[in-house]
């Protein structure tokens, strides 16, 4: 009976060892997969555990959190939404993050390895760390007086630093309140519901992510192609283009606003805006020209991160002449963000270079040590720099006199350009106004901000006169804040 | 320490009574346990429970009642087996404590108390009542027959989540089959230290099998076939399950014959077969134990069984804390089938490994009582009851963690469960008594005196 008892013992001795090592295969083996599976919901749990760090604009967080007391606890609250949810997107329990919020989620979650001081030790013990903090490079005065100046009419303003790329502001209108998309239940799926069908579209991002006609401003991109192709080698010279405009190869005539442009010099046309001439100068650089140039602003570029995706400006790879021709005056199937045109501009106002434009300054812990700081890098050379001096001597004339005269500041040296940009079928849609401008102070040594406005609603008619009528005064206010701060700055 | 030939240890040998070891050693399963209790507390709001003073008082007393409860009355019992049972007790006061608080309107560790303070008295009753274990041998039919009237008793009653195992009297519901268990035990091993010689040795061969006669074997398979009847009538297969196994570890211990390790392991993968194609409710779970992510895929969300596995591994090597978990995230039963899942998820495998070991050492210290006893019914009972925890632990363990399909069956003293915890002290207490009776000096030796006499305490 003893050696059977013993064989007994034996048998739940080999039970107890099947448990052990089963509990080693669930509890590390398998326990990797099993914590990643998606239906798991400690990953939400876990994530929402701890408050996130906080989105920083001028030294002031624009986020907050708050206790819900609810499985997903921490919300995250918006103090200036509407003004900020451009830069910052969302982060919901319900439907998960954008923007600023989803590019920099592992350090604002505080997962970003980077966030501990021992990340291996870290690893082992599987420890999460306070969130860590994302400073933008946003100036608030700018970005306020930008949505002030937009005033919940439907648009989009984007300033930028030309030297550093630096996105000073950032603003879609008509806007919304992040906060009301935090957390879970019933009033969140409401509200997603009531800003995703609304026919203002309140979420989509105008600055980034909406695509318009530039219309005239994009005549500045031309007008680069056309003195870097040696198409046009004295700015002042007549230009030999006819008015009315036969566009190539049809027997459509190309209609000018504005007057005096038949065989008018750049200068002149971008003055004054003509599209004869800057159609015919498109046709004379040829697709080829204007793409090599298009591509160097930053066209048809699907890879930009600032650090959110930015869409893809289009300019078409194969047209034909005719088409060349309106696609060098913005039309046709010519698209851009306004980040795109802001980076226009700047390409302009920075002797031809453009800097990667970027949004967010640095990172730090809780504590406020930097983890990791973007700082400046060249992105693109758009044009020669002697092109770049031309340009900015042929839009500053613009504001001077010409269509851009309500974006002159006094005692500051200010180039622009305006557009307006028909659209829809048989251009019966609402014009979009655009303004494009750099702003640089007389005792400055390089532009301090360079700047694109769109506005879509627009009460405009269909003349260049309504990009410098709705457009061109938000990116005088906003410019104008951008010299202040600038002059502050340097005392 | 045993000689084959008679079954019984050396004359003279004296044991040590250590009761010293055994207070010490509780002293330590009452501090471990109000540790955790405060470390919860401190875990959820940042303080120290205001009750963890009351509760570690109350733990304390109960563990020092029954600790001079042995020390007068079994002063030679195995000094381990009553901390053990108190540290396991008050760890799982602690989980369902800290499950608690996931669920605003049910104080189970309240109710729980309550119980073990029930368990404990029970316990008192039987270590003062029952001088000797081998009074029990004379109520094995009294004992069977209670163990049906009590297992059929349910089916009068309203099932309670598709299980027929509860009896419900005012407020108080209670789960007989837990008690059977030990009746039944003590029937077997009634039954079959009785008839062992006639089981082994009697009877028809065929083949290479020993076919005892049907007047000895018929009773006891008849008793067996209509318990696990009954359960699976009642859908308590976590039970029938026990049962089985139980039976066939006596049978085999008392009988050496390993053919009825195959004849019983034949018969149940036939019952299994049968029950598991026939009843939805099982094939359910034999369903979710083969591929506990099919729900997921479903687009259902996690299963139970899924719900436990994401504990566990949650929990890793160190786990996350006391109080610091989600295992509230099995929803339904995490205080009692799934209880392991909060100890696997807050302890990590390092504390779950402790926890099996507890067991371990309490069914090993069981055998070794059993072993060391010179009458077979006894040995038998102290084996038959240290498998019943073996198993038990072993089906739910193995059945929350995927290793066998799931059936219900309480973690012993770890589980919320009146009933459970009640029987699981019963069970201690008999192995106390057994344990006592293994120990303690024989009279033939104490009147040769060969030793001098331990000193009362002395450890």
């Amino acid at each position: 009976m003893i050696r059977y008892a013993r064989r007994a013992a034996a048998l739940c001795l080999v039970l107890l060892v099947a448990l052990l090592v089963n509990s080693a295969r669930v509890m590390v083996f398998e326990a990797e997969s099993l914590d990643d599976n998606p239906a798991n919901r400690r990953i939400a749990i876990n994530r929402y555990a701890q408050p996130r760090g906080e989105i920083v604009v001028d030294g002031k967080p624009v986020t907050g959190s708050r206790d819900s007391g609810q499985q997903l606890r921490w919300e995250r609250t918006y103090p200036q939404g509407p003004l900020y949810a451009p830069l910052t997107g969302y982060s919901s329990q319900t439907y998960g993050t954008t923007l600023v919020e989803h590019a920099e989620d592992a350090i604002l979650a505080g997962t970003d390895p980077m966030l501990a001081p021992l990340p291996l030790w870290n690893d082992l013990t599987r420890g999460r760390q306070p969130g860590g903090d994302v400073v933008t490079t946003i100036r608030s005065s700018m970005q306020e007086a930008a949505f002030r100046g937009l005033d919940g009419k439907r648009g989009a303003v984007v300033a930028v630093e030309p030297y550093s790329g630096r996105i000073l502001a950032l603003v879609s209108s008509p806007s919304y309140d992040p906060g009301v998309l935090s957390g879970t239940g019933r009033s969140v799926t409401d509200a997603w519901k009531r800003l995703n069908t609304s026919p203002n579209q309140p979420m989509l991002n105008r600055a980034l992510r909406q695509t318009y006609p530039p219309g005239s401003t994009f005549k500045i991109v031309t007008a680069a192609a056309a003195l870097d192709a040696g198409a046009v080698r004295d700015v002042d010279a007549p230009t030999d283009t006819p008015d009315p405009f036969v566009l190539p190869g049809t027997r459509q005539v190309l209609p000018n606003e504005a007057t005096g442009c038949a065989d008018a010099s750049l200068a002149y046309a971008i003055q004054w805006s003509c599209n004869t001439v800057m159609a015919g100068l498109g046709v004379e650089v040829g697709l080829d020209g204007m793409l090599d140039t298009v591509e160097r602003f930053g066209f048809n570029d699907t890879g930009l991160r600032v650090p959110s995706w930015v869409a893809k400006s289009n300019f078409d790879r194969e047209m034909s002449a005719d088409q060349l021709a309106l696609s060098s005056i913005g039309q046709f199937d010519t698209t851009a963000t306004p980040l795109q045109m802001a980076m226009v501009a700047s390409a302009v106002a920075n002797n031809g270079e453009i800097a990667h434009p970027y949004l967010v300054d640095r990172t730090t812990t809780s504590g406020g040590t930097t983890i990791d700081r973007t700082g400046r890098r060249s992105h693109r050379q758009a044009m020669s720099p002697s092109t770049a001096m031309q340009l900015q001597r042929l839009m500053v004339k613009a504001v001077e006199d010409g269509t851009g005269t309500n974006a002159a500041i006094p005692g500051a040296r200010v180039g622009g350009k305006t557009g307006t940009a028909q659209h829809g079928f048989g251009n019966t849609g609402t014009p979009y106004a655009w303004f494009i401008a750099w702003a640089q102070a007389e005792d400055a040594a390089q532009p301090a901000v360079a700047v694109a406005v769109v506005v879509e609603d627009a009460e405009a008619s269909r003349t260049d006169i309504s990009g410098g009528g709705s457009a061109a005064p938000i990116a005088k206010s906003v410019m104008e804040e951008a010299l202040r701060l600038e002059a502050e700055a340097r005392g | 320490m045993t000689a084959p030939r008679t079954d019984a240890p050396p004359p003279g040998v004296r044991m040590p009574k250590r009761r010293g070891v055994e207070l010490s050693l509780l002293v330590c399963a009452v501090l471990i346990s109000v540790y955790g209790y405060a470390e919860v507390g401190l875990a959820r709001s940042g303080a120290v429970p205001p009750d963890a003073a009351r509760y570690g008082a109350g733990l304390g007393l109960l563990a020092l009642v029954a600790h001079l409860a042995v020390r007068f009355r079994a002063p030679y019992a195995d000094p381990l087996l009553l901390p053990i049972a108190v540290l396991l007790n008050g760890l799982g006061l602690v989980l369902i404590y800290r499950l608690d608080l996931e669920t605003p309107n049910d104080h189970a560790a309240a109710t729980q108390l309550v119980w073990s303070t029930l368990g404990v008295a029970l316990f008192i009753v039987v270590v003062l009542l029952l001088r000797d274990h081998r009074a029990l041998q004379g109520y094995a039919y009294v004992s069977v027959a209670a163990a049906l009237a009590l297992m059929i008793l349910p089916i009068f009653f309203p099932a309670v989540n598709g299980a027929k195992i509860w009896i419900r009297v005012g407020g108080l519901s209670f789960q007989p089959g837990e008690f059977a268990k030990i009746l039944l035990a003590v029937f077997f091993a009634a039954y079959l230290a009785a008839n062992r010689n006639a089981l082994a040795y009697t009877g028809r061969r065929i083949w290479k099998f020993q076919f005892p006669t049907g007047r000895v074997l018929g009773p006891i398979v008849a008793i067996w076939l209509l318990s696990v009847g009954v359960l699976v009538l009642e859908r308590d297969l976590g039970t029938s399950l026990l049962f089985f196994g139980l039976f066939v570890i006596m049978l085999y211990v008392a009988t050496g014959r390993t053919g009825w390790i195959a004849v019983g392991l034949v018969l149940a993968s036939a019952g299994a077969f049968l029950v598991g194609s026939l009843e939805p409710h099982v094939h359910s779970r034999v369903q979710d134990w083969l591929d506990p992510f099919a729900s997921i895929r479903a687009g259902d969300g996690p299963g139970q069984l899924a719900q436990s596995l994401f504990s566990f591994a949650a929990g890793g090597m160190l786990g996350s804390g006391l109080g610091l978990g989600h295992s509230v995230l099995i929803g339904f039963a995490t205080k009692s089938d799934f209880i392991l899942a909060t100890a696997g998820e807050e302890l990590g495998l390092v504390g779950l490994t402790a926890l099996f070991l507890l067991y371990a050492l309490l069914v090993a210290r069981g055998y070794r009582a059993g072993l060391s006893l010179r009458d077979p019914f006894g040995r038998l009972l102290a084996i038959g009851l240290a498998s019943i925890v073996a198993l038990q632990v072993f089906v739910i363990a193995g059945g929350v963690m995927g290793l066998i399909p799931l059936t219900g069956m309480a973690m012993p003293f770890l589980a919320q469960g009146g009933s459970s915890v009640v029987t699981n002290w019963v069970i201690v207490a008999l192995l106390i008594r057994v344990s006592d009776s293994a120990r303690a000096p024989q009279p033939d030796d104490a009147d040769t005196g060969t030793l001098a006499p331990v000193k009362e305490g002395a450890s």
